[in-house]
């Protein structure tokens, strides 16, 4: 399975993602730059988070016209796995790759700490290998993680199990404590805490490695079955 | 905003009748050499060029004679001081690399931006090195948190550090800050930076090769920062707002860019020198790359790019734009050097040329209009042995008597009192604000005793701190120097690492004052000697002077910042007391210390006496006991008993750790609130599985470092018992509580 770790200019969470891979997975892994035009090589594209563009304009704003993300937005329809974190989850929402939209912390200051997510649906690629409603300690890290949708966009949410993780301790805000979203096919998954960064134990906590062996087993299983057929 | 028209300039002629040099810090004695120099006047753009390179934060003119005597040298030290940072060898062809650097005068004036650009500046010290940073500390300084000026300056300087750290992917792990009327009106804003880097990818700024172009990276110099050098080199004043123009305006994206440009392009191997443009800007990059070469150079001001139209020489030579770099290359390697900036998106232009004949070229529109000698501007400044004379308080200290004040039954009460003091209450609140864990390496988080950084790939880490208790080094110079070196090395060793090496930086008030002078003296002597028991030479640092307030000169605040390494991730230990059962051990021993101590100040509202006192060789001793033991596998948890003495450390270990702990203490003839409150030196406390407990207090001793066993660690309050009579009993929830809500209290 290879791996594409996607640089914008002011990506900063590129190397904790690829290191990610490499630690939990051993799987191939690339850097690929903002500019490039075919992913066809790769089986999941990480958006990793930071500061694309500085944040300018709006967080996510400007890097949603990256050349790339036209290739993104091909992988997610052919069910590729798309997964973006904190800055790629408010990139994939400025895509329109995910609903809703990220907005200032509500105490309106960047926090960085650890924080409890009951996995809400426990059926994405992302997350078959935790239990559904199992709670796990991953670190959030912003300034605008303030998950925000209409009413109607949340019953659909709700409607579509499109809610993957929720935070048990709100920390900035979010409607209905939203911490990561999926769109309604479940490929692709946006969340602002960070699971590179709880992928070993030396940092706190390892419940971050198996949203990376979640991937690799529903792509193997997947693989495995299409090879069958 | 309206554009900015230059007024016309005065004549060399004018300057010298009129004396403008002294607007810019120049003395007359200062300008006669100068001229001397330059065999003629020299004219606007020239004085200005002189003014900053010969200002003390580029010259060091008023505290050269004191650096000397700091130990520079050490088998680990592969590069000392003089560069943009210092480098410290810790093996497999790997090496740290570290500085601290202050922004104290712009943080004052306008503390977002002047923080920001204190991360900013101190990161590209370390990127021009060739490192990649891995990790920021700070130490700040701040008035009582009580006054909103103060609450402003606090909260918008944490957010400054924030908003760079945070966005240019570089973890702010650890830091320390003291709040003391002795710092309203004048904040102190030190930032330092920490990389990594192999040997053999070591650059220096030099501008080698007479004929070689010389290159300017990052976004076009405008008119912010015009004598920032300057600025920072007098005290602040009513019209220091008037000078917001001297403070800079950071872009940490723009530096996120220019850093990783400037590494690919050093790991490409062609560059000759790089060097960043901090303090005086294009002046003192070009000058220093020179000067270090033995070179000239030649500056083609044309070329530079300009963020406003009409800049003049002087302009552009003074402005202190951020996120800029010099570097130079051979003529072949200018196209690969060119490519490597383009995919950035980073601005890089030839603006210049390395020369053979030793001076400092200015061309403008076709005109030379400015030619120095560089050995004049780098080397020639002249250093003063400012009159120094021991100040009246300290020698009226002398008598005080510390335990003048009744003694202090309520300690629960005195607990809690020096619990919520912000100086030592919980900074979450202000690390929260910062990423501590982008890079994936942060293996001990802020709030322990010393932050840890693994590096990738290996079993080592890095341990980092910085420390500096300026009421110490107020009530004894020497003393509080000493102890601001061990104080970190201690918190080093309690992380599991063997410290290193330091930087450091020297905030005080006016050298001009004899006494503020004999105070940087006898700091410079207590640090130096520390440094040189505890084999910690000093790598690089920065001087920070003319902190002054209406009322005076700001507490002398000679700021120490120490790396450490941890050779294996499994030596690796924090504060927290760990589980139920474990035996508490105390190291060191507890003396009628108060001076300068958190409670006086807490309790009191006094700040008089002596500092506690502190042995070298004793210190030397406690370190290097604890760390073998820690190394041996003997140790849980270690704390260094610091501000609030032994009850505020087994109230952190208590909290950290989330259990609590029954101690029982025997008063040796002190009055209880000394027994628990006292700051007397080199104490740690310790904690081993019981089964270990007399294992570790026998190596301990062995190395001849007092030590007792004082209790278990359990249940869920803090119980001490003094003589068999208790003396505190307080829940941890409770006290947990008091030091997490302190500074959010203050800060609604």
């Amino acid at each position: 399975m290879k791996f594409a770790v996607l640089v914008f200019p002011g990506s900063n969470c590129d190397i904790d993602c690829y290191k990610a891979v490499e630690d939990s997975l051993g799987e191939p892994v690339d850097y690929v730059w903002h500019t490039a035009t075919d992913l066809s090589a790769y089986d999941c594209i990480l958006v990793p988070g930071g500061f694309s563009y500085g944040d300018y304009l709006r967080c996510g704003a400007i890097s949603r016209f990256a050349p790339v993300m036209v290739e993104v937005a091909k992988a997610a329809e052919q069910g590729k796995f798309v997964l973006g974190i904190c800055n790629g989850f408010q990139i994939l929402t400025e895509a329109g790759l995910l609903p809703g939209a990220l907005r200032r912390n509500m105490s309106m200051k960047f926090r960085c700490h650890d924080t409890v997510l009951k996995v809400v649906n426990n059926e994405t690629p992302f997350t078959i290998d935790y239990a559904k409603d199992e709670e796990i300690i991953i670190p959030i890290a912003h300034g605008e993680g303030n998950y925000y949708c209409d009413e109607e966009t949340l019953a659909e949410l709700k409607a579509n199990h499109q809610i993957v993780f929720t935070y048990s301790d709100n920390p900035n805000g979010s409607v209905a404590d939203i911490a990561g979203v999926s769109n309604v096919q479940g490929n692709v998954v946006g969340m602002m805490p960070h699971p590179e960064r709880a992928a070993n134990s030396l940092l706190g906590s390892e419940d971050g490695k198996r949203m990376f062996t979640s991937i690799l087993k529903t792509w193997r299983d997947r693989h495995d079955a299409a090879s069958i057929r | 905003m309206t554009q900015q028209v230059s007024v016309k300039e005065p004549t060399a002629e004018q300057i010298a009748e009129q004396k403008i040099y002294s607007q810019f810090g120049v003395s007359d004695s200062e300008y006669e050499l100068i001229k001397s120099f330059m065999g003629r006047l020299p004219n606007y753009t020239e004085i200005g060029v002189f003014s900053v390179m010969w200002s003390e934060h580029c010259a060091y003119k008023n505290s050269k004679p004191l650096l000397k005597r700091f130990p520079v040298t050490g088998p680990r030290v592969l590069m000392g001081p003089g560069e943009g940072a210092g480098i410290v060898d810790i093996g497999d062809n790997q090496a740290v690399v570290f500085k601290i650097e202050s922004h104290n005068h712009p943080s004052a004036v306008e503390p977002f931006q002047g923080a920001a650009t204190g991360v900013g500046g101190i990161i590209r010290d370390i990127f021009s090195m060739g490192s990649r940073p891995i990790a920021l500390l700070n130490s700040l300084r701040f008035g009582k948190l009580e006054s909103d000026r103060v609450k402003y300056l606090f909260e918008h300087v944490v957010s400054g550090i924030a908003g760079y750290g945070n966005c240019i992917g570089i973890p702010t792990v650890g830091g320390e800050i003291m709040f003391d009327d002795s710092y309203d009106g004048n904040p102190l804003v030190n930032a330092m930076c920490v990389g990594l880097i192999d040997h053999d990818k070591i650059q220096r700024g030099v501008a080698k090769g007479v004929g070689n172009p010389v290159f300017y990276v990052g976004p076009p110099t405008g008119r912010d920062g015009i004598h920032g050098a300057t600025f920072a080199s007098v005290e602040l004043s009513e019209e220091s707002e008037a000078k917001r123009t001297a403070v800079q305006v950071g872009d940490p994206f723009m530096e996120k860019l220019v850093m990783e440009s400037c590494l690919e392009l050093i790991d490409s191997g062609i560059v000759i020198g790089i060097q960043d443009m901090g303090a005086a800007g294009l002046t003192c990059s070009s000058a220093e790359m020179a000067s270090k070469a033995g070179n000239g150079l030649e500056l083609y001001l044309d070329q530079v790019p300009q963020r406003e139209d009409g800049m003049t020489p002087y302009e552009m030579m003074l402005s202190e734009s951020q996120e800029r770099m010099l570097f130079v290359v051979e003529p072949k390697d200018e196209a690969q050097a060119q490519e490597i900036f383009d995919r950035w998106g980073v601005i890089c232009c030839k603006v210049g040329k390395v020369t053979d004949d030793g001076r400092l070229k200015l061309y403008h529109h076709g005109e030379v209009v400015g030619d120095m000698p560089v050995t004049a501007l780098v080397d020639e400044c002249p250093v003063y042995n400012k009159p120094s004379e021991v100040p009246a308080y300290y020698v009226e200290n002398e008598s005080v008597d510390t335990l003048r004040y009744a003694e202090v039954t309520d300690l629960g009460g005195a607990l809690r009192t020096v619990l919520g003091s912000p100086t030592v209450a919980s900074k979450a609140w202000v690390y929260n604000q910062y990423d501590y864990m982008v890079r994936t390496s942060t293996a001990v988080r802020p709030g322990s005793d010393a932050a840890v950084v693994t590096i990738h790939g290996t079993r080592k880490g890095l341990a980092m701190t910085t420390d500096c208790n300026g009421r110490y080094v107020y009530l004894d110079p020497e003393v509080g120097g000493r102890i601001a070196v061990s104080e970190a090395a201690r918190n080093i060793v309690c992380s599991g690492a063997e410290p290193l090496a330091i930087t450091d930086n020297l905030n005080f008030g006016n050298p001009e004052k004899p006494d503020v002078f004999w105070q940087m003296e006898r700091a410079v002597d207590g640090m130096a000697e520390a440094c040189r028991v505890l084999d910690t030479p000093v790598i690089g640092g920065n001087v920070s002077l003319y902190n002054e307030n209406t009322t005076g000169s700001i507490y002398p605040t000679p700021v120490v910042g120490m790396v450490g390494l941890v050779t294996d991730t499994d030596h690796i230990t924090t504060q927290g007391f760990k589980q139920e059962g474990d035996s508490i051990l105390l190291l060191g021993v507890t003396k009628a210390e108060l001076g300068g101590s958190e409670f006086q100040y807490a309790v009191h509202g006094v700040t008089e006496g002596r500092p506690p006192a502190l042995d070298l060789a004793t210190e030397k001793k406690l370190l290097s006991a604890v760390l073998s033991s820690i190394r041996g596998g003997l140790v849980r948890s270690a704390h260094d008993l610091s501000e609030g003495g032994l009850a505020v450390a087994l109230a952190e270990s208590c909290i950290s750790g989330g259990v609590g702990a029954n101690v029982e203490l025997s008063a040796n003839g002190l009055r209880s609130d000394v027994a628990l409150f006292s700051e007397s030196q080199s104490r740690i406390v310790l904690t081993a599985a019981p089964e270990r407990a007399e294992e570790l207090k026998a190596a301990i001793a062995a190395s001849g470092v007092p030590v007792e066993i004082i209790g278990t660690v359990g249940g869920d309050r803090l119980r001490v018992n003094l003589d068999g009579a208790s003396v505190l009993d307080e829940a941890v929830a409770e006290l947990k509580f008091v030091w997490e809500d302190a500074i959010p209290c203050l800060m609604k």
